[in-house]
């Protein structure tokens, strides 16, 4: 059997945003800048997806930026309010320590810059807390950017009530939806977003096409020059296949969302009670605020890449947060930010369901896991040293 | 490329040795749980001939088939023999590691080395001290 179980990495595209695209591939394949009727029709293909997505998420058209990803649209927002903000004296920026690397890497260039950073922890259970939100907030802050859904861990954030202070503050709030969007109601005006980044693959559209959502009035700065496109503000012939499949698919997911969830709810939950019956596992992250399809675990006594390349052999495609999958020393700095020691973020498994997978195949993956655990366990000299009380059990 | 050569996917899926050893003439057991990898080596020695080995992993796919494939490379051969194991060695025989999991073949010789200082130490028998030196290098080991 073969299951799919990393959604949260990417999806496959939907028969409906290949269908869309394909006119744009193959017969309509003028370019929206040019004069012509032909090309005309690529260009209303490509206003229609702008207010298709706008309309989803509460903006107006114009407010609806198509670029090449997620990535793009996190490094566009923050480069662009860092800019903004030191133009007036506000130097100092505020996020979150679990955000993307997106996010983390920018914060980290603009620090170089002269910029100042806080990262506020995001507790045990993988929540921010407003209260810290608040307490962060000073005179020269220029941007506070905190993710919708985590994307190791699937905890969401209140991202309404952190966007209601940051618009009583007078302060830009930008949220990286990425994982949010398409699987979750998102909406700008009543959530108080001034700046949202998602990207397509997260949601059955193909890879390659995001959205930048930058709230009318919020200066952007260009990351790539070179055009007039997209209102000046992200020069380069516009991917119109990808953004009518991105429009199609956002759409088709947003259509569907209740049943989705309905579909996706209890074969998580499944996977949550079964895998928790595993003797010193635990659940990353709390359950109480959850994207529907993404499971976090750990197993302590064990190492995540080789958990993964045993259940690649068994036809299970999962992720991990250890440091052999992260190819650095250190394991994910999602699940160190929660609080996890080293040895246990080495055991982690993520798995990230979509409406593509099926209770058979949860069967699957909840006989194959504690298998593969166990046989791990059984050549650890780890485990053998917690189960002989060398080393106590952390968790 | 896939990441791990088929000789590293072998070993890995279908460890030689592995297991533990109740009469072993020595143990070694290097690594640290913080960095994800700590291979544990047990050898036993009879007329100075490594005549069977058995190793324990916790850590990923490389590390696991490196211990499996020191052992191989070990077992049968005199102890002095074995002290002369190489990471390089290991790596050769495994069809190549990618670049940042080097580290688990030093792991590999150094636990074959701690097993026959043990069986060293256990037995009275001198050595050199230099040829014990520890070369693996990482912050986190450092508790």
């Amino acid at each position: 059997m073969f299951v799919y179980a990393d959604n949260a990495a990417t999806t496959s595209v939907s028969k409906t945003a290949v269908d869309a695209m394909m006119p744009y591939l193959t017969t309509l394949y003028g370019n929206p800048s040019s004069l012509y009727g032909f090309a005309q029709e690529a260009k209303e293909a490509l206003e229609a997806a702008r207010k298709t997505v706008a309309d989803i998420i509460g903006a107006e058209p114009r407010e609806i930026y198509f670029t090449s990803g997620g990535s793009e649209a996190d490094n566009q927002a923050i480069v662009s309010m860092a800019k903004f903000g030191a133009i007036k004296g506000k130097k100092h920026l505020i996020s979150t320590k679990f955000e993307h690397h997106a996010v983390l890497h920018t914060l980290k260039q603009l620090e170089k810059q002269g910029f100042e950073v806080t990262l506020l922890d995001v507790h045990e259970d993988g929540v921010v807390r407003l209260e810290d939100v608040e307490n962060a907030i000073r005179e020269d802050t220029a941007l506070v950017t905190i993710m919708f859904a985590n994307n190791e861990i699937g905890t969401v954030q209140p991202i309404k009530e952190i966007g209601e202070l940051c618009r009583a503050k007078k302060i830009p709030f930008h949220t990286d939806a990425v994982q949010a969007a398409g699987h979750m109601p998102l909406n700008v005006v009543d959530m108080n977003i001034d700046l949202l980044s998602m990207s397509g693959h997260k949601f059955h559209a193909p890879k390659g096409v995001g959205v930048l959502y930058a709230k009318r009035g919020l200066p952007l700065f260009n990351i790539i020059e070179g055009g007039a496109q997209e209102r000046g503000k992200r020069a380069g012939t516009e991917n119109i296949p990808g953004i009518v499949a991105l429009a199609a698919a956002l759409k088709e997911s947003v259509d569907n969302m209740e049943e989705n969830t309905a579909k996706i709810i209890p074969m998580r939950d499944k996977l949550f009670a079964e895998l928790s019956k595993i003797p010193h596992s635990k659940i990353n992250g709390s359950l109480e605020h959850h994207v529907p399809g993404t499971v976090n675990m750990c197993f302590e006594g064990i190492e995540g890449e080789s958990l993964l390349l045993l259940l690649d052999a068994k036809g299970v495609c999962a992720s991990s947060g250890s440091a052999c999958t992260s190819g650095s020393l250190d394991p994910s700095h999602v699940l160190l930010s929660l609080g996890l020691p080293h040895e246990v973020a080495h055991g982690s498994l993520r798995l990230s369901i979509g409406e593509y997978n099926t209770m058979e195949e949860i069967d699957h993956i909840i006989k194959v896991v504690p298998e593969v655990v166990s046989y791990l366990r059984s050549i650890s000299p780890v485990w053998e040293d917690l189960e002989t009380g060398k080393r106590p059990h952390l968790i | 490329m896939a990441l791990y050569s088929e000789k590293v996917m072998d070993h890995f899926q279908n460890p030689r040795n592995v297991g533990k050893m109740e009469d072993a003439s020595g143990v070694g057991e290097v690594g640290n749980a913080k960095c994800g990898d700590i291979m544990k080596m047990y050898i036993k020695v009879e007329d100075g001939i490594i005549v069977d080995c058995k190793f324990n992993t916790f850590g990923c796919g490389s590390a696991i088939a490196t211990s499996s494939m020191a052992t191989e490379m070990i077992k049968g051969k005199p102890v002095e023999e074995a002290l002369e194991l190489s990471n390089q060695a290991v790596v050769e025989a495994l069809d190549g590691l990618p670049t940042h999991k080097i580290h688990c073949s030093v792991l590999a010789e150094e636990a074959v080395k701690a097993a026959v200082k043990d069986y060293y130490d256990k037995n009275g028998i001198e050595y050199d001290k230099e040829k014990f030196a520890q070369t693996h290098d990482c912050d986190h080991c450092v508790d």
